[in-house]
């Protein structure tokens, strides 16, 4: 890792043109969760290290500190702690040529959308994930070995894009993975403003198990609103989550009061076929639906609250949760 | 949660709160990269590259708003990547970032 940082740096400083510095993104906050009157805070912080090595190389990593306070509970008062630090990704990105980029390292499971676009938690809309995440992205999220992806064909009228990848198992707390293979395909037709994508996946260790997801997006043109839907099927259970987020923009635009208010629905139901204590889905059929008013202040601030009733033979709950995440974005350096 | 503690949250949560809303929005002139979500393209290629960052990049999250220069390319390289641009699609959106 110190040999890494030492190559990200001498590189950089030898070879970053006027444009192409290094920099450190990410999220911090605080968000608090209300389950069945039990509230947990979670202090957090995600930055991400992005530094480009030459014309064709790009590192790239996101790490989550993350400090949860969580009652006692069986009648004791107080809280108690856990702090995590973990990798997200690692990866470094070889820019093969205008449709092939080549990844190596560890890098976020290309299933969904939700695990690539949605699930920083400076973009998500919710705190929490939806209910089939787990499904395809083989229950880490990230795998550990080589990607390829790329635009295959872009015009005004259709983009094509794919991403297949081969994962290897590995055990390594950082690094943790399941031996899988997979990838997406996505069409997206400009004019509409509608996508449309096809996941798959495969775990090639223990059981065999195969998963395969769609997903569908659509912008309605100067409407401000987002509508998003995933569906996914696991070899035990299978579910979808439809989303819909409305941007307040017409009214006096993004600056106003009004303005920066983000209203977002979301609907979810999973399906269990079999008992699987491994899938991450609910253990019985699940309805949940969740509403959230974002709100987005100056200097990249965003406040999320948010509601969700979720509804199961198993019990019926509800969830409050709030939270504040700052934005940030800074070079590593001042550059010349 | 007791009531002290949820007085204490809600307090340090209205103090961000009214601090941020007080301070006005940044301007343009914060940052020479702010993102011109608002203007219209003035050129075919800023015009391809507005129809870019639109498809590629509001559709996940919104825009920072600002940004050094000295990152432009890089932020370029990580979302040609994470978003799957093309080679054409990449220059277009720099130069809409860089006009």
């Amino acid at each position: 890792m110190i040999i890494l940082l030492a190559s990200i740096g001498w590189a950089s400083i030898h070879l970053a043109r006027a444009q192409n510095l290094p920099f450190i993104s990410g999220g911090g906050g605080l968000i608090t969760s209300t389950n069945g009157g039990n509230t947990t805070y979670l202090p957090i912080i995600a930055p991400s290290l992005v530094a480009p090595l030459g014309d064709h190389l790009l590192v790239e990593s996101r790490a989550s500190i993350v400090d949860s306070f969580f009652p006692r509970g069986n009648g004791q008062p107080g809280y108690k702690h856990d702090a995590f630090l973990g990798l997200s990704y690692l990866q470094a990105d070889v820019i093969a040529n205008r449709n092939l980029t080549l990844v190596a390292g560890e890098f976020l499971t290309p299933f969904g959308t939700y695990n690539e676009r949605l699930s920083p938690i400076w973009i998500s809309n919710f705190e929490d994930a939806p209910l089939i995440f787990s499904l395809g992205t083989m229950s880490t999220a990230s795998s550990v070995g080589g990607m390829l992806r790329g635009s295959a064909f872009s015009s005004d009228k259709v983009d094509l894009d794919y991403a297949a990848y081969f994962s290897v198992a590995s055990t390594n707390q950082q690094f943790n993975a399941e031996r899988s293979t997979g990838g997406r395909a996505s069409v997206y037709l400009p004019n509409a403003r509608l996508e449309a994508g096809l996941s798959v996946g495969r775990l090639l260790q223990g059981t065999r198990e195969n998963y395969i997801g769609t997903h569908l997006w659509w912008e309605p043109a100067q409407s401000n609103l987002r509508l998003r839907s995933e569906y996914a099927r696991g070899p035990h259970a299978q579910g979808y989550w439809v989303e819909a987020d409305y941007r307040c923009l017409r009214f006096h635009g993004e600056n106003s009061m009004i303005g920066r208010f983000e209203p977002v629905l979301r609907v979810q139901q999973t399906f269990r076929s079999q008992p699987d204590s491994e899938d991450g889905l609910p253990a019985a059929d699940t309805q949940k639906v969740d509403f959230a008013l974002d709100y987005h202040l100056p200097h990249e601030v965003r406040i999320n609250t948010s509601y969700s009733r979720q509804l199961s033979s198993t019990g019926n709950r509800n969830i409050w949760q709030t939270g504040i995440v700052y934005r940030f974005l800074i070079p590593t350096w001042r550059g010349r | 949660m007791t009531r002290m503690n949820a007085l204490i949250l809600a307090t340090c949560f209205l103090s961000v709160l009214g601090s941020l809303m007080a301070q006005s929005a940044p301007t343009a002139t914060d940052h020479p990269n702010k993102v011109q979500k608002d203007h219209p393209a003035t050129s075919g290629t800023a015009s391809r590259g507005e129809r870019v960052f639109q498809q590629n990049c509001s559709r996940c999250h919104n825009a920072p708003q600002g940004f050094p220069p000295q990152i432009s390319g890089t932020i370029l390289r990580h979302m040609r990547v994470r978003a799957s641009l093309s080679g054409a699609d990449e220059k277009a959106l720099l130069h809409f970032m860089n006009p």
